[in-house]
């Protein structure tokens, strides 16, 4: 504290030092004005003091405390878990397992080695078609690492949708609807793609805006309902997801509206070349420009929730509306806002599904689920635009390589979908990943305490009763000695 | 006396309140609706009017009674069906500004006559046949029904019921499994009701034990038993088709009233499961409203605090009901292999489950209400398939997104008041 003391007698150092403390930069920072925040920059390598040193191991010590009783240790327990139900089903269908669990207490070893080989080589499989492709590692660094690519591929319009999701969390509404959202920016953006001719650039930026604008007003419409009508908005978006499906299968059915000229099916025609995102690499990737509109989109979120005014509103909202109303914030507005945006990045991964991943027409299906995988990929985020990322990169991963673990290893890709169910389970309900992992639950004593604690309960029990037992042998006493 | 007279004037006096209570809040948005229905149907009926006749078929060759087709000009039917919903729309306008009350009959009748007028219009120059719609209603209507008891259940218990979907399908699934299995169909009816009850109690667990959102638990339940059932089809049953080809019930005349006309043969030669709706949708409704069952069931609903507080263990008594409504959905779910279908497709629910959902809530909780509501959205997909056939001038996407489009305009407030169970969706912590 003594070297506090040159500062000290500057009173306006002074406040900026307490002003800099960790918990209050949280509050709300559009509310610090632009110069305070320069000066706070220049003072704070002023201080080198041991105080300061004890202070940040410190907040070492219980962000280490946090980790490994919050949420990303949870976030790990619970994908591994979920890991394991998934190699428990694998295993259960295997031919080999099933064939050898007939003679199981003959030859164990026998339907163990099943067992094993069943379920490492489908996540082998599962790691080299996500993360390192091992076995091709010959033919070169391009095709090492080219299911890392695939990865950022698939992981693109999961990231856009799961900040649509996720920044409806954050104002406290649950959007279901991002297949409806999608579909309709898909039916926009791709409208915009096959027929009108653009310059290369402006007309992939025009056909992506139409798109994100499509998805907003959707969205927008459930937070319209919502704002004035008090009508769920869980409801309202399962709802406008069908009303999309079946609005857009219609269009895409009707000549001279989405269909394309000359066929029967229900497909669009194919995109004009000018509205179609280039690849980042090239041959062999796939990896396409969209990804970086993702990571902008990332960016762009962190600092709509966290840095402006507009997201400080959102959080206000989400966290108690009733105090926000009260602190002269319009409520309705806010509502109607958040489902505007969350309808925005879904209609960026719909425009992101005509414009990159498939480009030769769409059909009703080219939402491909995304929209409710969103929902997993925001609540293992916990709902904040970084986390959604690494969600994002993580399920996106889980269908790269569920792609090739289907084709190398004969694993239906739908385990994916069941190994991400179980893991938006299990972080859903902390307690019984603490349970299945034996970990202490918070907030309840361990055993060992418990036990010490109802010995010490039956020893003073006893004492008490040993008391009151001396003090009635005193009475009765007492009691012989008066009679 | 004379001091007491300004206290009067602003608090009731107790010993009038008749007097004091009337206060009417006229709701127009009923009589608005009808307007602009009946709007929709001028347009349709009077100002697109189509030429010709339509014939609407009352009576199949088997059937025992041979009533003659009706053959309805379309122009005239359509402009007296727009004069009554006209009178009907002004009489409900009257109703709300002098703050009568009309009862049901309204909007049921109301509701008959657009359909009539819309079946002529869309039936100009064909043949629509009225008993072969009214069975394709009663069969698409079952799993609705099924799904839309569960959710009733569900809801008024407390626990938001979005897993119907998740329901229908496991029962879909275990039901066509186990009865191949088994060879036995009964067994197969009762294991799919299992299987609902399983996802049930996991839907319970997780909104009950360990307090997660039930919205969401619901929608994860819904992916994870679709990935799960679309796992172990493409994993086992494509292998073993032998385990995919269920014994599908047999078909029960009832004889008397299946000769009933135009509603007999689509009611009276049923399944088993059918004949279990007729029984199971009056006994929740009289169960639900006049057995110490359903009072604790509804207290626990609406407010869990006031029914701990009489002695009422709310969360065992949630999670029992919740499993109850899980197994009423898996006979609904036991429906699509075991009667309509044969075998499990992937996804073979395909949403019907989130239209169950719609049932329940454009039937305000209610299981009558409820039932009638999946009555309409299964007629509204058996009218599409036969307008499909006889070539429909409405698309059929249209009549697939009806459903969804009137739930919307319920929970909005337009078409009847949808307020759910108060403690729905809340979990309950007991201090």
């Amino acid at each position: 504290m003594s070297d506090r003391t040159p500062d000290a007698d500057d009173p306006i150092e002074a406040g900026h030092r307490h002003r800099d403390g960790a918990p209050d930069s949280d509050i709300n920072p559009t509310v610090v004005h632009a110069p305070e925040v320069a000066e706070v920059a220049v003072a704070a390598p002023v201080a080198t003091t041991d105080d300061r040193i004890v202070e940040q191991e410190d907040v070492w010590g219980s962000a280490f405390r946090r980790i490994m009783g919050g949420n990303l240790v949870m976030s790990v327990l619970a994908v591994l878990a979920s890991l394991v139900v998934g190699g428990i089903l694998i295993a259960a269908t295997d031919e080999r397992v099933q064939e050898t669990s007939g003679y199981f207490f003959a030859r164990p070893t026998d339907m163990l080695s099943a067992v094993w080989e069943a379920v490492f080589g489908a996540y082998s499989a599962l790691f080299q078609g996500s993360i390192l492709n091992v076995a091709r590692a010959d033919a070169g660094f391009a095709q090492l690492i080219k299911p890392l690519t695939d990865t950022l591929n698939f992981a693109t319009p999961l990231i856009a949708a799961g900040l649509g999701v996720a920044i409806a969390f954050r104002v406290g509404l649950f959007n279901i609807g991002g297949r409806g959202q999608m579909l309709w920016a898909a039916a926009a953006a791709g409208w915009v793609g096959f027929s009108f001719e653009l310059p290369p650039v402006l007309h992939l930026l025009v056909a992506i805006a139409v798109g994100i604008l499509a998805g907003a007003i959707w969205g927008g419409i459930a937070g319209a309902l919502k704002a004035f009508t008090g009508a769920h908005e869980v409801i309202v978006t399962i709802m406008l997801n069908f009303v999309a499906l079946w609005f857009i299968t219609w269009m895409l059915r009707t000549p001279g509206l989405l269909q394309a000229p000359g066929g029967n099916n229900p497909i669009s025609p194919r995109m004009l070349d000018t509205a179609v995102l280039p690849p980042i690499f090239g041959p062999p990737f796939v990896l396409h420009w969209g990804f970086v509109l993702s990571i902008a989109a990332v960016v762009f979120a962190w600092w709509l929730i966290e840095r402006s005014s507009l997201g400080f509103q959102f959080r206000a909202v989400g966290l108690n509306p009733n105090a926000a109303l009260n602190a002269g914030m319009d409520v309705k507005r806010i509502t109607v806002l958040a489902m505007l945006f969350a309808g925005g990045f879904m209609g960026l991964a719909g425009a992101q599904q005509v414009t990159g991943a498939v480009t030769t027409g769409f059909t009703a299906g080219i939402d491909a689920g995304i929209g409710f995988d969103a929902i997993t990929v925001a609540l293992l985020g916990g709902s904040t635009p970084w986390g959604t990322l690494a969600a994002g990169l993580l399920f996106g991963a889980f269908k790269a390589g569920g792609f090739r673990m289907q084709a190398a290893e004969g694993v239906p890709i739908d385990i994916v979908l069941v190994v991400q169910s179980f893991i938006v389970l299990f972080i859903a309900a902390p307690p019984l990943v603490r349970a299945m992992f034996g970990l202490p639950q918070p907030g309840r004593k361990s055993r060992r305490q418990r036990r010490d604690e109802a010995a010490l309960a039956a020893l003073e029990a006893k004492g008490a009763a040993a008391k009151a037992g001396t003090a009635q042998d005193a009475r009765t006493e007492r009691k012989g000695t008066g009679a | 006396m004379t001091t007491q007279q300004p206290i009067d004037a602003h608090t009731p006096a107790p010993s009038e309140p008749a007097a004091l209570e009337r206060a009417v809040v006229k709701h127009w948005k009923a009589p608005i609706s009808y307007a602009v229905i009946t709007v929709v149907a001028a347009i349709l009926m009077v100002g697109l009017a189509r030429e010709g006749d339509a014939t609407l078929r009352l009576a199949t060759a088997s059937d025992f009674i041979q009533l003659p087709d009706a053959v309805m000009p379309v122009r005239a039917t359509g402009g007296v069906v727009v004069l009554l919903l006209a009178a009907l729309t002004a009489l409900s306008f009257w109703a709300t500004g002098t703050a009568r009350r009309l009862g049901a009959w309204l909007p049921i009748a109301f509701g008959v006559l657009f359909v009539v007028g819309f079946l002529v219009w869309a039936g100009a120059g064909a043949m629509i046949p009225i008993p072969g719609l009214l069975f394709a209603t009663v069969g698409l209507s079952v799993p609705l029904i099924f799904g839309a008891m569960g959710g009733v259940i569900s809801e008024r218990a407390g626990v938001v019921n979005i897993a119907i979907e998740a329901q229908l399908l496991g029962g879909a699934f275990t039901g066509a499994v186990v009865a191949s299995a088994t060879g036995s169909t009964i067994v197969g009816v009762l294991a799919a009701m299992v299987a609902s009850v399983l996802v049930s109690m996991v839907l319970a667990v997780f909104a009950i034990r360990y307090l997660v959102e039930q919205v969401i638990v619901g929608v994860v339940l819904n992916v994870l038993v679709a990935g799960l059932t679309n796992f172990l089809y493409s994993s086992v049953l494509t292998a073993n088709p032998a385990l995919n080809s269920p014994t599908r019930l047999p078909r029960i005349r009832i004889p008397g009233l299946a000769d009933i006309p135009i509603i007999g043969p689509a009611m009276f030669n049923q399944t088993i499961i059918v004949y279990a709706m007729y029984l199971v949708v009056p006994l929740i409704a009289w169960g639900l409203f006049k057995t110490t069952w359903g009072l604790r069931l509804r207290a626990i609903g609406e407010h869990p605090l006031a029914a701990d507080t009489v002695g009422i263990r709310v969360n065992p008594l949630r999670f029992w009901n919740v499993s109850l409504a899980g197994a009423i959905a898996g006979l609904g779910g036991a429906y699509f292999t075991l009667d309509s279908n044969g075998a499990f497709t992937r996804e073979m629910t395909a949403g019907l489950g989130y239209i169950a959902l719609a049932a329940v809530i454009f039937g305000q909780w209610h299981p009558i209400k409820a039932t009638a509501a999946a009555l309409l959205f299964g007629f509204a997909s058996a009218l599409q398939q036969t307008l499909g056939a006889i070539g429909s001038p409405v698309p059929s996407e249209f009549m697939l997104m009806l459903p969804y489009v009137i739930t919307i305009l319920a929970v909005a407030g337009f078409i009847g008041q949808s307020r759910p169970p108060a403690a729905s969706g809340k979990a309950y912590i007991k201090q």
